[in-house]
Order: C-alpha cells, then sequence, then structure tokens
C-alpha cells in the first residue's frame, strides 16, 4: 500500500482528534481560545446553568473591541448596552480566572490582532473564537475558525468541539506581485473569482510564490478574509517569516522550548505528494488593486474596471446607486476607514503613511484611523506615524472594531459612501444604508488624498 | 433543547441569494446578555424603515405569507458567525429554513439551536418558490426521521443530508455539552500526551 502525503491541515487536525465519533464528526480538543464581550455571555449563562465552571481557564483569553468607542475610552463608556456588556465580560472573567485585557490595559485590541501580536497563536495549534474573522489567525498554520455561541459554552465547559472535518482546497499563486498590489487586492481578487459562497464547506490553504512572499500581516489579511467566500478558514505553511515573528513575543516559548517548537513547527508544512479535493492556481500578474461594487465582498473588479454590464445582482446595484457598466474611478466618496481585524496592524498604517506623507486628506472626506491594538496605537506614535497623519489633517483614534461593523458610534451616515479597509460591504455593516466599498490601506490613502476612488499606482514612484 | 421531529407547515418565502447574518440581525441589536427576544429585529432593517415603521414590500410584513418554514436563496446565512441570527429567526417562530445552500457556521449553529436547516437542490427550491406563489399556503412536510422534505399538494419530495450523529441529537433533544462533559476521562487522557510548548 503506498502512503499517501499529508496535508498542513490533516498533520494538525488528527494531533488535535480526541474521540472519533463513530459515522459521525470528531471530537476536537483546542488549545487557544479566545473571548470577546458580544458573543461570549450567553455562553456563560450556560454553564453556569450546569453548575460548571470553566475546564480550563489558562487556554482562554478576553478582550473587549466589538463594542467599544474609539474616543475618550478613559472615561466611562457612554452607552449603556456596550458598557453592560462590557462590564458584564470582566465579570465573567473575574468568577473564572481568565485572563483578560480590558480597555485601556496595554494589550487590549481586536482580538485577532492581539493573539499574533502577543504569541499566543501560533503554528500547529487549533484556535477558536466567537467571531467569523478568527479565521485570520490560520496564516501561521493553525487550524483556526469562527464559532457560535452554544460552541463557546462547549469549549469553556471541556476545551473541546464537535467538528465535521472540512474538505480542503488549496490556491496557488505564482509569480510576482505589480506595482500598489497588496495582499488585500490578492484576496479580493481570488474572492471575486470564486464568488461568496465558493469556498463552503472547505478549509482553504493559501500557496505559492506570492504568498510566501508577503510578510506574517499581509498573509494574515488573505487568511482573515477566507470566510468571505465561505471558507470556514484559510492556513498558509509556517516557514521562517513565521518563526521571525513570533520570535521573542510576551507568550512565545523561550528558550530550549523555542528550539523545540521550531523543529515541530517545520514538521507541518503539506507534503509534496498531499492531495486537495480541490486546486485553483492564479497568476500574481493578474492581479491589480482592487475595490468591491455591491453587497457581498465577491462582487469586487480592478480599480480601473467598470461594473460588469451584466452584473445579475440588481438588488445590490440598487443599494449602492450603481449603474450596469459604471466605472467608478473619480467618483466622489465621504469617508475612509482604516483599521478592522483585516487591516488595523503595523504594517498597514505604515503603508496608509507611505502614500499619504506630504499630502493633505480632501475637504469632502472624513478618515477614521483606527489602531486594531493598544500596541499598534503605541507603535504609530512611536514611529512618528501620528505626526504624518496630522499633518494631513487627520487624528488618530483610539483600538477597537469600529466602523468595520458599527456596533458602537463610528457608524457611516445613510447613503454615504465609505472607502473601507474591513472585510465586509453588506448592506448596513458599517450603518444603516452605508455604501462600504472595500479596498487594500494604499488605495484608501489615494482615496482620501483624491476625496474620490483613486487608483494608487499614480502615486507610487516606478 | 426541544426535540425535532416531523413538521408540516405553510412557508416564509424570501427569494434572496447571500443573505448574511448581519441582515438577519445587524450588529446594533447584539448588545443584549441573553438570548431572548431577538425576533423582534430579525431581519431589522429589511423589515422597518428609518422611522421603525414596516416596509409594505418586505415578506414578513405581508400577512399572506406564515408558517414555521423560511425558504431562502442560496448562500443563506454567511458572513458573521453571530449565533444571534439563528436565536432571532428561532424566537420569530421559524423551526426550519429550507435553501440551496448554507454557510457552514450558520449550519452548525441552527443545528446547536434546534433550527433545522435542510438543503435541496437549486431545482427543488424553485419548484417550491414557485408552488408559493401559485398558492400562499402551499405547505411542505419536513420529516427528520427519515431526512425527507415533501411538497403536500403535489407529493413531490427530495432527501435531504443531516449529519447522523446532529439528527440523533435533534430527534432526542440532547445537549452537546452534555455529550462532551461524558467524555471528560477521555479529554483528560489526551490533554497527557498533548503537545504544548511552555513559555
Amino acid at each position: 500500500m503506498s502512503t499517501k502525503g499529508k496535508t498542513l491541515f490533516d498533520k494538525v487536525w488528527e494531533r488535535h482528534v480526541v474521540h472519533q465519533i463513530e459515522n459521525g464528526p470528531a471530537v476536537l480538543y483546542i488549545d487557544r481560545h479566545f473571548i470577546h464581550e458580544v458573543t461570549s455571555p450567553v455562553a456563560f449563562k450556560g454553564i453556569e446553568r450546569r453548575g460548571l465552571k470553566v475546564f480550563r481557564p489558562e487556554q482562554t483569553t478576553a478582550t473587549c473591541d466589538h463594542n467599544v468607542p474609539t474616543l475618550y475610552q478613559e472615561l466611562p463608556i457612554k452607552e449603556e448596552l456596550s458598557r453592560k456588556q462590557v462590564q458584564q465580560l470582566a465579570e465573567n472573567c473575574k468568577n473564572h480566572n481568565i485572563t483578560m485585557f480590558g480597555l485601556g490595559h496595554p494589550f487590549n485590541g481586536v482580538v485577532h490582532i492581539i493573539g499574533p501580536e502577543l504569541g499566543l497563536t501560533q503554528p500547529g495549534m487549533t484556535i477558536v473564537c466567537g467571531d467569523s474573522h478568527t479565521a485570520t489567525h490560520g496564516a501561521f498554520g493553525s487550524i483556526a475558525f469562527g464559532i457560535g455561541t452554544s460552541e463557546i459554552e462547549m469549549v469553556l465547559a471541556s476545551q473541546c468541539l464537535i467538528q465535521a472535518k472540512p474538505k480542503l482546497m488549496r490556491i496557488t499563486i505564482n509569480g510576482k506581485l505589480g506595482k500598489g498590489v497588496t495582499s488585500k487586492d490578492i484576496i479580493l481578487y481570488i474572492i471575486s473569482k470564486l464568488t461568496a459562497s465558493g469556498g463552503t464547506g472547505y478549509f482553504v490553504e493559501f500557496a505559492g510564490e506570492a504568498i510566501r512572499s508577503l510578510s506574517m500581516e499581509a498573509r494574515m489579511t488573505i487568511c482573515n478574509m477566507a470566510i468571505e467566500m465561505g471558507a470556514r478558514g484559510g492556513i498558509i505553511a509556517p516557514d521562517e517569516v513565521t518563526f521571525e515573528y513570533i520570535k521573542g513575543r510576551q507568550f512565545a516559548p523561550k528558550g530550549e522550548a523555542w528550539d523545540k517548537a521550531v523543529a515541530y513547527w517545520k514538521t507541518l508544512p503539506s507534503d509534496p505528494d498531499a492531495q486537495f479535493d480541490k486546486e485553483y492556481t492564479f497568476d500574481a500578474a493578474d492581479i491589480e488593486p482592487m475595490i468591491t461594487y455591491g453587497t457581498n465582498p465577491g462582487m469586487g473588479m480592478k480599480v480601473t474596471d467598470a461594473i460588469p454590464e451584466n452584473e445579475p445582482n440588481t438588488k445590490a446595484l440598487e443599494y449602492m446607486n450603481f449603474k450596469p457598466g459604471q466605472k467608478l474611478l473619480g467618483m466622489p466618496i465621504d469617508y475612509v476607514f482604516v483599521g478592522s481585524c483585516t487591516n488595523g496592524r503595523i504594517e498597514d498604517f505604515r503603508a496608509f503613511a507611505q502614500i499619504i506623507k506630504g499630502h493633505k486628506k480632501a475637504d469632502n472626506v472624513t478618515v477614521w484611523l483606527v489602531p486594531g491594538s493598544k500596541q499598534v496605537e503605541k507603535q504609530i506614535i512611536e514611529e512618528g506615524l501620528k505626526d504624518i497623519f496630522e499633518a494631513a489633517g487627520i487624528p488618530l483614534r483610539q483600538p477597537g472594531c469600529s466602523a468595520c461593523l458599527a456596533m458602537n458610534e463610528d457608524k457611516i451616515p445613510a447613503g454615504k459612501y465609505s472607502v473601507s479597509t474591513s472585510n465586509r460591504n453588506f448592506e448596513g455593516r458599517q450603518g444603516p444604508g452605508a455604501r462600504t466599498i472595500l479596498a487594500s490601506p494604499i488605495t484608501a490613502a489615494a482615496c482620501a488624498i483624491k476625496g474620490a476612488i483613486a487608483d494608487v499606482r499614480e502615486f507610487l514612484n516606478n | 433543547m426541544e426535540k425535532f421531529t416531523t413538521i408540516i407547515s405553510s412557508c416564509v418565502p424570501l427569494n434572496v441569494e447571500n443573505v448574511d447574518t448581519d441582515q438577519i440581525v445587524p450588529a446594533r441589536f447584539l448588545k443584549a446578555t441573553s438570548r431572548e427576544g431577538f425576533g423582534e429585529n430579525l431581519f431589522r432593517d429589511w423589515r422597518y424603515d428609518a422611522n421603525n415603521q414596516p416596509k409594505k414590500d418586505f415578506v414578513l410584513n405581508n400577512p399572506t405569507y406564515s408558517g414555521k418554514i423560511l425558504v431562502a436563496g442560496k448562500n443563506f446565512g454567511c458572513g458573521s458567525s453571530r449565533e444571534h441570527a439563528v436565536w432571532a429567526i428561532y424566537d420569530y417562530g421559524f423551526r426550519v429554513v429550507v435553501s440551496s445552500f448554507f454557510a457552514d457556521i450558520f449550519k452548525n449553529n441552527a443545528l446547536n439551536c434546534g433550527l433545522l436547516p435542510v438543503q435541496v437542490s437549486e431545482a427543488f427550491l424553485a419548484k417550491i418558490f414557485s408552488e408559493i406563489e401559485k398558492d400562499p399556503r402551499t405547505e411542505l412536510k419536513v420529516d427528520l426521521e427519515n431526512q425527507t422534505i415533501t411538497l403536500l399538494a403535489t407529493g413531490e419530495s427530495e432527501n435531504f443530508d443531516v449529519n447522523p450523529y446532529k439528527k440523533e441529537c435533534l430527534l432526542k433533544g440532547y445537549d452537546d455539552v452534555d455529550y462532551l462533559l461524558s467524555l471528560k476521562d477521555k479529554i483528560e487522557a489526551y490533554e497527557k500526551g498533548r503537545i504544548v510548548f511552555s513559555v
């Protein structure tokens, strides 16, 4: 019998199966669990109703991010329901001995920013959180996916989940990226090709030269949006870039444990003869700066393109007030939002600064810059980026999920156009009636300067 | 969890594809710390205008349609993992959602809360929509034990898939947490051999 090669996903999955239910799903052990204020309260109520304590509190880490204001965080939260949710999380964590990085804590921030930043996210782990963008952590070669509140309760009670093994897809991007093309453009391009449901039922391994060439921050942006094509998660093989990123971080292994960890992590990448259920290959040279024009992330196009004449989703175009065949380049916009678990990392703000430096934001545009975490905020200040932003007429806000989902006060008004570095352009996502155009941080910077949809390549030297 | 066996009911048709969980329940309504009462905000921004007045053209505001079965277009429940979306659908009174394709997290959340996602073929979904259009009182029978969905008027029927473990849970009203707790010894044994690299 020939031995079949294993995928990265298989290797990590198999090491975490506690029990296989006959003809059914697996009982999967969870190494790392992240929680936040919005999806966890009912799960705590559930275990308390059963008279249970959290089974492995040291493997759960809490932050508040979804609901928090991004101005005056040092003052009590004004909005009563938001304040109550944050207080409830603090109380639940205290009662169950869970480490919480609350508002103002130097480690506070968006859950998918702080996990990697603190070295809590490591290759080979199983990682879950009650948030679909948990897929982000897959960039380290871990199996990471979003779960519902009933599943949070399962993890709190047993550190395990009942999960059917998904099918596996590999997406390979060959070649080198062109000028002004970022990892955000890669993932928007892929979703535009595969549609918003093209990955449903699958876990996706991203591979190829173009992926290998990316920093960890850029890889996280790609895995983060795997969910936007319906995939449960994305995963990228760990390599020297991964190890270099993790080394020395707060909760990373140290000394002898570090050497052992790296030796193990090096065994994880998919074997050369590993089989995938589905494969796609794209050429990096075909990818250009991307924007979306509709109300799901699959409705994307090159920034210079026109909306397809035969676009079937007329409901979406009506919502956006766009016409088939319309070009968006040069169209005035109202807001620019830079932040979120997709593009709220230090590298994103450095990239934005590089374009905006020496320019002023257009008068017709309001720009919200929201760091992904306290540590990102600190770096922005220390590296002098805040001064660059202020010179361009843009103040820096405080960390949180903010206008990505508009649970706090950061809502785009009805009918207004927002160029956003976040992940979803759903109807009303950024506020009731808001019209979202997804883009990369550098495209967002070009749009902020022009006050209109712009091609960032105009701002780049050859 | 309530037991689920067979449901016969008229349907509410929502012939829209890619219905995301932000439409099912917008983020600004996720501030509660308990799971009750979400039905009020089901499809909030499609159902009510900016002045909280019901939008006449939305199906939930149309008295012609009612029932415990929601029939929706392809890729239902995509986007955010919020289980609140399932709570809202359940709290409103639905017990089944029929579509030709469900987003993964939504499907798991639904099964964990006693809401049955029934995936049918594109052709059967189109048939159901056209029957409802002809007669808004069109009834569907969803039989979990036999994994069949039937248009009662015409007798047309299709089988649907459901994970055998979850089927058992739904039929008996079992709960995953109880099951996991029963595996405590196994979990502790697993932990002894687990790969951990301490700080």
